[in-house]
């Protein structure tokens, strides 16, 4: 029942498809040189070489990792290395450690970073904005959604791009994140560079 | 931590079709849940909703009452956004464009043009490019979703029959909604002209639809849905999230339905889960028949 996506490369990428855009990361991994494959159950586990989680709900998608019984197979995925990229929603479920989040929200801590949710402000105050990244030629057209901001980061947390002083692209070993919406861009540098990884 | 030099401020810039869409797309595979105060609104939340809208009375009461259904009281919708993380949508009557500045400068995440309320205006709806909030509309089938498109909504649901618990109607206007884009992307270009004006509909829209497949935005489904299965058959129809409205607080054991209907949407292709957690929910609300409906808040819309 699982949609997987083939491609000559034989590594997957697995999509969390619990809630929120996972159908848009999908979209662009399919247009790369990597198969894609929604994750909803532990066995949609199986198959990954690497795992994207979208933005959407982070409440919802945390108590949904748990009701699913993924919470915990994903993250021994994750500390054994496994690379993973978490949009938006998907840092707020990597980050340390949630600020204004549920009390029994969970989280993988798998970046040494502190999320503050919603904290640009409601949907009225969604924003979007050319980012200036090191390591792309030109500018990033990226998309805010009630997006989380990376209030404190470790100093061993690679910054790949700032707005405004804040970092919304960031790197420790085998994560990366951003607190924008890569996906909704009609450009797939930000996702190229993640299954470089792989 | 490690700062890069930030020399000047960045432009960002807000209100923009991509950022309005952007949020619609968050909400893909959630449930969004009609509560009418501030305690639903928390079971809403740990239930494990996407998203909250906030109103008066639940179609089902206001059915009951009958009378006019208005915009909720701006107290009634602050008091829900203080005790919810997750977004928080309000209703405006259609073509009631100062209800919906109302609701925006509340900071209402997401507007509802919605039907369920009593018009205000029998032509026009809201022009919705003006506004800085997302709106979302109600459409019976493809014309009607593209029409509001047009105007600016960011997202469309599919009506059904609010308040009814019956899915029939919501399964009508879906499958007439998908089935006529299915045949849309087979029409050739001559074709196009003519279904843009059997679905009086903007010829661009018709002609994009045929390229890409699907919608400018994302649809979703309302109008009916009462149990799990419901919530998961509107997905399998090809919605790509649900409302529910009276179905959770008008049944007899709101939290485990919620909760199990939140379940149902995202597992919507296991029928294994659905019957997991379709077990043991108490009795969902009664539901009445198409046939005792006086008022069908589906024609109202234009």
């Amino acid at each position: 029942m699982v949609r997987v996506s083939q491609s000559k490369s034989a590594k997957v990428v697995g999509v969390l498809a619990l809630q929120g855009a996972y159908q848009s990361h999908a979209k662009v991994l399919d247009t790369l040189d990597v198969g894609s494959q929604e994750v909803r159950t532990p066995q949609d586990l199986a198959s990954i070489d690497a795992l994207v989680m979208p933005g959407g709900e982070s409440t919802t998608m945390s108590q949904l990792l748990e009701s699913s019984e993924l919470f915990e197979p994903i993250n021994k995925l994750i500390h054994e290395g496994m690379p993973v990229f978490g949009t938006c929603a998907g840092m707020i479920l990597l980050a340390k450690k949630i600020i204004d989040g549920r009390a029994d929200q969970v989280s993988f801590a798998a970046i040494d970073i502190e999320v503050q949710r919603n904290a640009y402000g409601r949907q009225v105050d969604s924003f979007e904005a050319d980012l200036e990244i090191e390591i792309f030629d030109d500018s990033f057209h990226a998309l805010f959604i009630r997006a989380p901001r990376i209030v404190k980061a470790d100093q061993t947390v690679e910054t790949l791009a700032e707005l405004n002083g804040d970092i919304v692209l960031a790197k420790q070993k085998n994560v990366l994140v951003a607190s924008f919406h890569p996906e909704l861009s009609p450009d797939s540098r930000i996702h190229e560079l993640f299954i470089k990884e792989i | 931590m490690a700062k890069r030099e930030t020399e000047n401020t960045a432009k960002t810039s807000t209100g923009s079709m991509l950022v309005k869409r952007g949020l619609a797309e968050m909400l893909k595979g959630g449930v969004i849940m009609d509560v009418v105060n501030p305690e639903q609104a928390k079971i809403a939340e740990d239930a494990g909703a996407c998203a909250v809208m906030a109103l008066e009375r639940v179609p089902a009461d206001i059915r009951r009452d009958g009378g006019v259904a208005r915009m909720s009281d701006p107290e009634m919708i602050t008091g829900i956004q203080a005790v919810c993380s997750i977004p928080v949508m309000a209703k405006a009557r259609i073509g009631h464009f100062v209800e919906a500045q109302v609701l925006e400068s509340l900071g209402v995440d997401f507007i509802d043009e919605s039907e369920v309320l009593t018009p205000a205006d029998e032509t026009h709806h809201i022009d919705k490019l003006k506004f800085t909030a997302p709106f979302v509309c109600g459409a019976t089938n493809l014309g009607e979703a593209l029409r509001r498109i047009s105007e600016g909504a960011a997202l469309i649901r599919s009506k059904g029959e609010a308040g009814t618990g019956n899915i029939v109607e919501a399964v009508r206007h879906l499958r007439s909604i998908i089935g006529d884009i299915r045949k849309i992307t087979q029409a050739d270009s001559a074709e196009l002209f003519d279904w843009a004006k059997k679905l009086q509909a903007p010829l661009p829209l018709v002609q994009e639809i045929a390229e890409t497949g699907w919608l400018q935005v994302p649809l979703f489904c309302a109008g009916g849905i009462a149990t799990p299965s419901d919530a998961a058959l509107a997905m399998q129809l090809g919605a790509q999230a649900v409302f529910v409205g009276s179905g959770i607080f008008k049944s007899d054991d709101p939290a485990p339905r919620a909760k199990a209907i939140v379940e149902a949407t995202t597992h919507f292709r296991d029928p294994e889960i659905i019957a997991k957690v379709s077990r043991n929910l108490g009795g969902p609300m009664t539901g009445i028949g198409m046939d005792k409906i006086e008022q069908r808040y589906a024609e109202r819309g234009w």
